[in-house]
Protein backbone atom coordinates (compact mmCIF):
# COMPACT_ATOMS: atom_id res chain seq x y z
CA UNK A 1 0.00 0.00 0.00
CA UNK A 2 1.48 3.49 -1.26
CA UNK A 3 0.63 6.53 0.98
CA UNK A 4 2.26 10.05 -0.44
CA UNK A 5 5.12 11.44 1.02
CA UNK A 6 4.63 14.32 2.95
CA UNK A 7 6.23 17.70 1.53
CA UNK A 8 5.64 20.31 4.41
CA UNK A 9 4.30 18.37 8.45
CA UNK A 10 4.87 16.21 10.91
CA UNK A 11 5.14 12.24 11.00
CA UNK A 12 4.34 10.56 13.84
CA UNK A 13 5.96 7.13 13.82
CA UNK A 14 6.78 3.72 16.22
CA UNK A 15 3.51 4.06 17.58
CA UNK A 16 2.38 1.01 19.39
CA UNK A 17 -0.24 -0.91 16.97
CA UNK A 18 -3.84 -0.14 17.86
CA UNK A 19 -2.45 3.15 18.93
CA UNK A 20 -3.08 5.63 16.61
CA UNK A 21 -6.90 5.96 16.10
CA UNK A 22 -6.83 7.04 20.03
CA UNK A 23 -4.20 9.07 19.12
CA UNK A 24 -6.24 11.21 16.42
CA UNK A 25 -8.45 11.47 18.88
CA UNK A 26 -6.70 12.43 22.16
CA UNK A 27 -4.86 14.95 19.58
CA UNK A 28 -7.76 16.38 18.35
CA UNK A 29 -6.45 15.85 14.70
CA UNK A 30 -10.14 14.75 13.78
CA UNK A 31 -10.35 18.78 13.71
CA UNK A 32 -7.76 19.54 11.32
CA UNK A 33 -8.49 20.89 7.72
CA UNK A 34 -5.20 19.59 6.32
CA UNK A 35 -4.28 15.98 4.97
CA UNK A 36 -4.00 13.36 7.92
CA UNK A 37 -2.97 9.60 6.73
CA UNK A 38 -3.58 7.59 9.91
CA UNK A 39 -1.83 3.70 8.46
CA UNK A 40 -2.18 0.89 10.94
CA UNK A 41 -0.21 -2.47 11.22
CA UNK A 42 2.61 -1.31 8.92
CA UNK A 43 5.50 -3.21 9.09
CA UNK A 44 7.90 -2.35 11.79
CA UNK A 45 11.35 -4.32 12.18
CA UNK A 46 11.83 -3.45 16.21
CA UNK A 47 8.30 -4.31 16.68
CA UNK A 48 6.66 -6.33 14.00
CA UNK A 49 3.70 -4.13 13.71
CA UNK A 50 3.27 -0.08 14.07
CA UNK A 51 0.85 2.43 13.29
CA UNK A 52 2.30 5.50 11.54
CA UNK A 53 0.17 9.32 11.79
CA UNK A 54 1.33 12.15 8.62
CA UNK A 55 -0.28 15.26 8.94
CA UNK A 56 0.08 17.45 5.70
CA UNK A 57 1.00 20.67 7.88
CA UNK A 58 3.58 21.93 10.59
CA UNK A 59 0.58 21.79 13.73
CA UNK A 60 1.62 22.26 17.30
CA UNK A 61 1.22 18.45 18.56
CA UNK A 62 1.09 18.21 22.75
CA UNK A 63 3.76 16.14 23.21
CA UNK A 64 2.77 15.83 26.78
CA UNK A 65 -0.64 14.41 26.09
CA UNK A 66 1.05 12.05 22.79
CA UNK A 67 3.89 10.42 25.63
CA UNK A 68 1.17 9.82 28.00
CA UNK A 69 -0.88 7.34 25.24
CA UNK A 70 2.27 6.18 23.73
CA UNK A 71 5.95 7.02 24.95
CA UNK A 72 7.67 4.91 22.10
CA UNK A 73 6.03 7.04 19.67
CA UNK A 74 8.40 9.58 17.81
CA UNK A 75 8.09 13.21 16.13
CA UNK A 76 9.43 13.72 12.97
CA UNK A 77 9.19 17.48 11.23
CA UNK A 78 9.22 17.39 7.51
CA UNK A 79 10.14 20.88 5.52
CA UNK A 80 10.54 20.15 1.54
CA UNK A 81 10.52 16.15 1.99
CA UNK A 82 13.27 16.24 4.21
CA UNK A 83 13.48 15.56 7.85
CA UNK A 84 14.56 18.77 9.68
CA UNK A 85 13.98 18.10 13.42
CA UNK A 86 13.27 15.06 15.70
CA UNK A 87 11.40 15.95 18.81
CA UNK A 88 11.75 13.82 22.29
CA UNK A 89 8.96 13.12 23.82
CA UNK A 90 9.39 13.69 27.69
CA UNK A 91 6.31 12.68 29.94
CA UNK A 92 4.78 15.90 31.93
CA UNK A 93 4.54 15.75 35.40
CA UNK A 94 1.10 16.77 35.25
CA UNK A 95 -1.57 16.30 32.26
CA UNK A 96 -5.03 17.91 32.05
CA UNK A 97 -8.17 16.50 30.36
CA UNK A 98 -6.48 13.73 28.12
CA UNK A 99 -7.78 11.32 30.18
CA UNK A 100 -10.75 10.14 32.55
CA UNK A 101 -10.82 8.49 35.68
CA UNK A 102 -12.02 4.87 35.47
CA UNK A 103 -12.75 4.90 39.10
CA UNK A 104 -16.47 4.98 39.76
CA UNK A 105 -16.19 6.44 42.94
CA UNK A 106 -14.54 9.56 41.93
CA UNK A 107 -15.36 13.18 42.12
CA UNK A 108 -14.60 13.72 38.82
CA UNK A 109 -17.40 10.75 37.81
CA UNK A 110 -19.78 13.80 38.53
CA UNK A 111 -18.87 17.10 39.59
CA UNK A 112 -19.38 19.67 37.01
CA UNK A 113 -16.94 20.96 34.05
CA UNK A 114 -14.44 19.22 36.89
CA UNK A 115 -10.57 19.60 35.01
CA UNK A 116 -9.56 15.60 34.16
CA UNK A 117 -6.21 16.18 36.25
CA UNK A 118 -3.35 12.94 36.59
CA UNK A 119 -0.14 13.40 38.09
CA UNK A 120 3.40 11.64 37.23
CA UNK A 121 3.90 9.13 39.90
CA UNK A 122 6.58 6.94 38.52
CA UNK A 123 8.47 7.83 35.11
CA UNK A 124 10.20 4.58 34.61
CA UNK A 125 6.60 3.34 34.26
CA UNK A 126 5.16 5.90 32.95
CA UNK A 127 2.16 5.49 35.75
CA UNK A 128 0.13 8.45 35.95
CA UNK A 129 -2.58 8.49 39.33
CA UNK A 130 -5.85 10.67 39.66
CA UNK A 131 -4.96 13.55 41.20
CA UNK A 132 -8.18 13.44 42.91
CA UNK A 133 -8.61 9.84 43.82
CA UNK A 134 -5.27 8.61 43.42
CA UNK A 135 -6.39 5.81 40.82
CA UNK A 136 -3.73 4.77 38.76
CA UNK A 137 -4.68 5.61 34.88
CA UNK A 138 -5.14 3.37 31.89
CA UNK A 139 -2.90 5.27 29.53
CA UNK B 1 -4.10 29.26 53.43
CA UNK B 2 -3.77 25.23 54.92
CA UNK B 3 -6.17 22.63 54.54
CA UNK B 4 -6.20 18.76 55.45
CA UNK B 5 -7.12 16.67 52.70
CA UNK B 6 -4.40 14.30 53.05
CA UNK B 7 -2.80 12.74 56.59
CA UNK B 8 0.47 13.55 54.31
CA UNK B 9 -0.26 17.43 54.17
CA UNK B 10 1.22 17.82 57.45
CA UNK B 11 4.50 16.99 58.22
CA UNK B 12 6.06 14.88 61.10
CA UNK B 13 6.42 18.07 63.15
CA UNK B 14 3.34 19.55 63.11
CA UNK B 15 1.23 16.33 64.08
CA UNK B 16 3.99 16.42 66.94
CA UNK B 17 3.10 19.77 67.63
CA UNK B 18 -0.88 19.04 67.96
CA UNK B 19 -0.37 16.33 69.70
CA UNK B 20 1.18 18.48 72.41
CA UNK B 21 -1.29 20.37 72.04
CA UNK B 22 -4.41 17.80 72.29
CA UNK B 23 -2.44 16.18 75.20
CA UNK B 24 -2.53 19.90 76.90
CA UNK B 25 -6.46 19.73 76.39
CA UNK B 26 -6.66 16.82 77.84
CA UNK B 27 -4.80 18.28 80.69
CA UNK B 28 -6.10 21.82 81.58
CA UNK B 29 -9.73 21.70 79.11
CA UNK B 30 -10.11 25.20 80.86
CA UNK B 31 -7.83 27.11 78.67
CA UNK B 32 -9.39 26.03 75.66
CA UNK B 33 -12.83 27.14 76.50
CA UNK B 34 -12.65 30.42 74.34
CA UNK B 35 -10.03 29.54 72.01
CA UNK B 36 -12.47 29.69 69.28
CA UNK B 37 -15.09 32.11 70.45
CA UNK B 38 -17.07 33.65 67.39
CA UNK B 39 -15.79 31.31 64.87
CA UNK B 40 -17.83 29.18 63.32
CA UNK B 41 -17.53 25.19 61.96
CA UNK B 42 -19.40 23.78 59.23
CA UNK B 43 -19.79 19.84 59.11
CA UNK B 44 -20.80 19.15 55.41
CA UNK B 45 -21.97 15.62 55.69
CA UNK B 46 -22.80 14.35 52.39
CA UNK B 47 -22.36 10.78 54.23
CA UNK B 48 -24.08 9.65 57.29
CA UNK B 49 -21.88 9.61 59.88
CA UNK B 50 -21.92 9.43 63.92
CA UNK B 51 -18.97 9.97 65.22
CA UNK B 52 -16.83 12.12 63.28
CA UNK B 53 -19.34 14.67 62.70
CA UNK B 54 -19.92 14.81 66.61
CA UNK B 55 -16.53 14.57 67.35
CA UNK B 56 -16.09 17.72 65.33
CA UNK B 57 -19.35 19.56 67.29
CA UNK B 58 -18.29 18.36 70.29
CA UNK B 59 -14.45 19.95 69.26
CA UNK B 60 -15.78 23.44 68.42
CA UNK B 61 -18.25 23.47 71.06
CA UNK B 62 -16.03 22.76 73.85
CA UNK B 63 -13.45 25.93 72.23
CA UNK B 64 -16.14 27.80 72.48
CA UNK B 65 -17.01 27.90 69.01
CA UNK B 66 -20.45 27.83 67.30
CA UNK B 67 -21.69 24.87 64.66
CA UNK B 68 -23.56 24.66 61.41
CA UNK B 69 -24.28 21.83 59.04
CA UNK B 70 -25.97 19.09 57.32
CA UNK B 71 -26.02 15.55 58.07
CA UNK B 72 -26.94 13.73 54.85
CA UNK B 73 -26.75 14.52 51.07
CA UNK B 74 -30.61 14.85 50.70
CA UNK B 75 -30.95 17.51 53.66
CA UNK B 76 -28.69 19.66 51.42
CA UNK B 77 -28.69 20.83 47.85
CA UNK B 78 -26.57 17.94 46.89
CA UNK B 79 -29.74 16.35 46.20
CA UNK B 80 -30.84 18.98 43.48
CA UNK B 81 -28.00 18.47 41.42
CA UNK B 82 -25.29 21.10 42.80
CA UNK B 83 -22.02 20.53 42.49
CA UNK B 84 -19.26 20.31 45.44
CA UNK B 85 -17.54 23.72 44.12
CA UNK B 86 -21.09 25.39 44.15
CA UNK B 87 -21.86 24.63 47.51
CA UNK B 88 -18.33 25.27 49.56
CA UNK B 89 -18.67 28.68 47.55
CA UNK B 90 -21.55 29.30 49.12
CA UNK B 91 -21.21 27.70 53.12
CA UNK B 92 -17.47 29.52 53.07
CA UNK B 93 -19.62 32.49 53.15
CA UNK B 94 -21.58 31.31 56.29
CA UNK B 95 -18.37 29.47 58.87
CA UNK B 96 -14.84 30.38 59.53
CA UNK B 97 -13.60 26.24 58.92
CA UNK B 98 -15.34 23.62 57.18
CA UNK B 99 -15.23 20.04 58.02
CA UNK B 100 -16.53 17.94 54.95
CA UNK B 101 -17.60 14.29 54.16
CA UNK B 102 -18.15 12.97 50.79
CA UNK B 103 -18.55 9.75 49.18
CA UNK B 104 -16.92 10.93 46.16
CA UNK B 105 -13.08 10.13 46.42
CA UNK B 106 -11.41 14.02 46.26
CA UNK B 107 -14.30 15.85 46.86
CA UNK B 108 -12.74 17.91 49.92
CA UNK B 109 -9.89 18.00 47.32
CA UNK B 110 -11.96 19.88 44.91
CA UNK B 111 -13.80 22.29 47.97
CA UNK B 112 -10.56 23.22 48.96
CA UNK B 113 -9.42 24.87 45.37
CA UNK B 114 -12.71 26.68 45.52
CA UNK B 115 -12.86 27.22 49.13
CA UNK B 116 -11.47 30.98 51.03
CA UNK B 117 -11.79 28.86 54.44
CA UNK B 118 -9.68 26.28 55.65
CA UNK B 119 -11.49 22.61 54.55
CA UNK B 120 -10.63 19.49 56.32
CA UNK B 121 -11.15 16.50 54.98
CA UNK B 122 -14.22 14.37 57.23
CA UNK B 123 -13.80 10.96 54.63
CA UNK B 124 -13.72 10.76 51.07
CA UNK B 125 -15.35 7.57 49.88
CA UNK B 126 -13.07 4.81 50.51
CA UNK B 127 -9.87 7.43 49.79
CA UNK B 128 -8.83 9.35 52.78
CA UNK B 129 -9.87 10.11 56.17
CA UNK B 130 -6.79 11.59 58.03
CA UNK B 131 -8.51 13.00 61.18
CA UNK B 132 -9.32 9.48 61.69
CA UNK B 133 -5.47 9.17 61.54
CA UNK B 134 -4.66 12.15 63.56
CA UNK B 135 -6.66 10.13 66.51
CA UNK B 136 -5.09 6.98 65.62
CA UNK B 137 -2.09 8.80 66.20
CA UNK B 138 -2.60 10.67 69.72
CA UNK B 139 -3.82 7.03 70.98
CA UNK B 140 -0.85 5.13 70.19
CA UNK B 141 1.04 8.18 71.57
CA UNK B 142 -0.80 7.65 74.73
CA UNK B 143 -0.73 4.53 75.09
CA UNK B 144 2.32 3.56 73.50
CA UNK B 145 4.07 6.51 74.34
CA UNK B 146 6.40 6.20 71.46
CA UNK B 147 5.74 5.99 67.17
CA UNK B 148 9.31 4.16 66.89
CA UNK B 149 10.19 0.99 67.03
CA UNK B 150 6.88 -0.58 66.94
CA UNK B 151 5.09 -4.21 64.93
CA UNK B 152 1.75 -3.20 63.26
CA UNK B 153 -0.76 -4.97 62.59
CA UNK B 154 -3.49 -4.36 60.39
CA UNK B 155 -6.69 -6.76 60.49
CA UNK B 156 -9.60 -6.52 58.54
CA UNK B 157 -10.62 -5.01 55.28
CA UNK B 158 -7.25 -3.52 54.13
CA UNK B 159 -8.72 -2.40 50.74
CA UNK B 160 -11.25 -0.32 50.78
CA UNK B 161 -10.62 0.75 54.70
CA UNK B 162 -9.51 4.52 53.86
CA UNK B 163 -8.24 4.76 56.87
CA UNK B 164 -5.40 1.65 56.95
CA UNK B 165 -3.75 3.38 53.77
CA UNK B 166 -3.82 7.00 55.93
CA UNK B 167 -2.59 4.86 59.06
CA UNK B 168 0.37 3.08 57.02
CA UNK B 169 1.57 6.29 55.47
CA UNK B 170 1.54 8.56 58.87
CA UNK B 171 3.44 5.72 60.77
CA UNK B 172 6.11 4.71 57.73
CA UNK B 173 7.27 8.15 58.51
CA UNK B 174 8.83 6.68 61.65
CA UNK B 175 11.80 4.57 62.43
CA UNK B 176 11.85 0.75 63.34
CA UNK B 177 8.59 0.11 62.12
CA UNK B 178 7.32 -2.99 60.96
CA UNK B 179 4.45 -4.04 59.32
CA UNK B 180 2.01 -7.01 59.90
CA UNK B 181 -1.10 -6.88 57.27
CA UNK B 182 -3.80 -9.29 58.04
CA UNK B 183 -6.56 -9.70 55.33
CA UNK B 184 -8.24 -12.42 53.15
CA UNK B 185 -7.02 -12.19 49.37
CA UNK B 186 -9.54 -10.20 48.18
CA UNK B 187 -9.15 -7.57 50.58
CA UNK B 188 -5.10 -7.24 50.34
CA UNK B 189 -3.66 -3.56 50.71
CA UNK B 190 -3.61 -2.29 47.38
CA UNK B 191 0.05 -2.23 45.72
CA UNK B 192 -0.36 1.11 45.52
CA UNK B 193 0.28 1.70 48.61
CA UNK B 194 2.61 -0.87 49.54
CA UNK B 195 4.96 0.05 47.11
CA UNK B 196 4.49 4.13 47.97
CA UNK B 197 4.85 3.86 51.74
CA UNK B 198 6.18 0.04 52.64
CA UNK B 199 8.36 -0.90 49.79
CA UNK B 200 9.86 2.58 48.90
CA UNK B 201 11.30 2.93 52.65
CA UNK B 202 12.47 -0.72 52.87
CA UNK B 203 10.36 -1.26 55.94
CA UNK B 204 9.83 -4.76 56.25
CA UNK B 205 6.34 -6.29 56.59
CA UNK B 206 4.50 -9.29 55.97
CA UNK B 207 1.27 -10.46 54.58
CA UNK B 208 -0.37 -13.19 56.16
CA UNK B 209 -4.74 -14.36 56.37
CA UNK B 210 -4.61 -15.96 59.67
CA UNK B 211 -4.72 -13.37 62.49
CA UNK B 212 -4.16 -16.18 65.32
CA UNK B 213 -0.80 -16.83 63.45
CA UNK B 214 0.64 -13.59 64.39
CA UNK B 215 -0.88 -11.54 66.66
CA UNK B 216 1.83 -12.63 68.93
CA UNK B 217 4.24 -10.59 67.83
CA UNK B 218 2.28 -7.26 67.72
CA UNK B 219 2.55 -4.12 69.74
CA UNK B 220 -0.61 -2.07 68.11
CA UNK B 221 -3.39 -4.04 66.48
CA UNK B 222 -5.32 -2.10 64.35
CA UNK B 223 -8.84 -3.72 63.68
CA UNK B 224 -11.12 -2.70 60.78
CA UNK B 225 -14.67 -3.35 59.79
CA UNK B 226 -15.82 -5.00 56.31
CA UNK B 227 -17.61 -1.97 54.71
CA UNK B 228 -21.07 -2.97 53.04
CA UNK B 229 -21.12 0.59 51.62
CA UNK B 230 -17.67 -0.34 50.07
CA UNK B 231 -18.98 -3.33 47.77
CA UNK B 232 -20.91 -3.19 44.45
CA UNK B 233 -21.70 -6.50 44.94
CA UNK B 234 -23.74 -8.14 48.03
CA UNK B 235 -22.43 -12.01 47.46
CA UNK B 236 -18.53 -10.57 47.95
CA UNK B 237 -19.68 -7.99 51.00
CA UNK B 238 -21.34 -11.38 52.54
CA UNK B 239 -18.93 -13.61 52.10
CA UNK B 240 -16.14 -11.50 53.73
CA UNK B 241 -17.82 -9.45 56.62
CA UNK B 242 -17.12 -12.56 58.67
CA UNK B 243 -13.59 -13.01 58.22
CA UNK B 244 -11.84 -11.84 61.15
CA UNK B 245 -12.73 -11.80 64.80
CA UNK B 246 -11.22 -11.27 67.47
CA UNK B 247 -11.63 -13.54 70.54
CA UNK B 248 -10.42 -13.55 74.27
CA UNK B 249 -9.37 -16.71 73.11
CA UNK B 250 -7.29 -14.74 70.62
CA UNK B 251 -5.81 -11.97 73.43
CA UNK B 252 -4.57 -14.78 75.37
CA UNK B 253 -2.17 -15.16 72.53
CA UNK B 254 -0.83 -11.37 72.38
CA UNK B 255 1.31 -9.37 74.30
CA UNK B 256 0.51 -7.82 77.69
CA UNK B 257 1.05 -4.47 76.33
CA UNK B 258 -0.67 -4.63 72.99
CA UNK B 259 -3.12 -2.25 72.09
CA UNK B 260 -6.21 -2.69 70.23
CA UNK B 261 -6.93 0.17 68.08
CA UNK B 262 -10.58 0.41 66.10
CA UNK B 263 -11.71 3.79 64.06
CA UNK B 264 -15.34 2.40 64.56
CA UNK B 265 -18.28 1.48 64.22
CA UNK B 266 -17.94 -1.93 64.92
CA UNK B 267 -19.79 -4.73 64.26
CA UNK B 268 -19.15 -8.25 64.95
CA UNK B 269 -15.11 -7.90 64.09
CA UNK B 270 -14.50 -7.10 68.05
CA UNK B 271 -16.08 -9.95 70.57
CA UNK B 272 -18.03 -7.30 72.96
CA UNK B 273 -16.11 -9.90 75.90
CA UNK B 274 -12.99 -8.30 74.40
CA UNK B 275 -14.15 -4.74 75.74
CA UNK B 276 -13.15 -4.98 79.10
CA UNK B 277 -9.17 -5.93 78.44
CA UNK B 278 -7.57 -3.11 79.65
CA UNK B 279 -5.61 -3.41 76.12
CA UNK B 280 -8.87 -2.29 74.70
CA UNK B 281 -8.15 0.98 73.44
CA UNK B 282 -11.12 1.89 70.96
CA UNK B 283 -13.31 3.82 73.68
CA UNK B 284 -10.28 5.90 74.54
CA UNK B 285 -9.81 6.47 70.95
CA UNK B 286 -12.94 7.51 70.01
CA UNK B 287 -11.84 10.07 73.14
CA UNK B 288 -8.77 11.17 71.91
CA UNK B 289 -10.83 12.08 68.11
CA UNK B 290 -12.43 15.13 69.72
CA UNK B 291 -9.29 16.29 71.46
CA UNK B 292 -7.24 16.16 68.14
CA UNK B 293 -9.73 18.22 66.02
CA UNK B 294 -10.07 20.72 68.43
CA UNK B 295 -5.91 20.96 68.49
CA UNK B 296 -6.65 21.19 64.19
CA UNK B 297 -9.42 23.30 64.21
CA UNK B 298 -6.99 25.87 66.10
CA UNK B 299 -4.45 25.27 64.11
CA UNK B 300 -5.99 25.89 60.74
CA UNK B 301 -7.97 28.75 62.40
CA UNK B 302 -4.97 30.32 63.37
CA UNK B 303 -3.37 29.90 60.14
CA UNK B 304 -5.92 31.19 58.01
CA UNK B 305 -5.68 34.26 60.17
CA UNK B 306 -2.16 34.72 59.37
Amino acid sequence: MNIDSIINGIVIDHITAGKAMQIYTKLNLDALDCQVAIIKNASSNKNGRKDIIKIADEIDIDLGALAVICPTATVNIIRDSKVIEKRALKLPERIENVMRCKNPRCITTTEQEIRHIFILTNPETAEYRCMYCDTKANN
Amino acid sequence: MKNLIDILDLSVEEIDAMIAVANDIIDHPENYREACKYKTLATLFFEPSTRTRLSFEAAMLELGGRVLGFSEASSSSASKGESVADTIAVCCGYADIIAMRHPKEGAPLVASMKATVPIINAGDGGHNHPTQTLTDLLTIKREKGRFDNLTVGLCGDLKFGRTVHSLIAAMSRYAGINFVLISPEELKVPSYVKNAYIKAKNIPYEQTTALENVIDKLDVLYMTRVQRERFFNEEDYLRLKDCYVLTPEKMAMAKKDLIVLHPLPRVNEISVAVDDDPRACYFRQARYGKFIRMALIMKLLEEASK
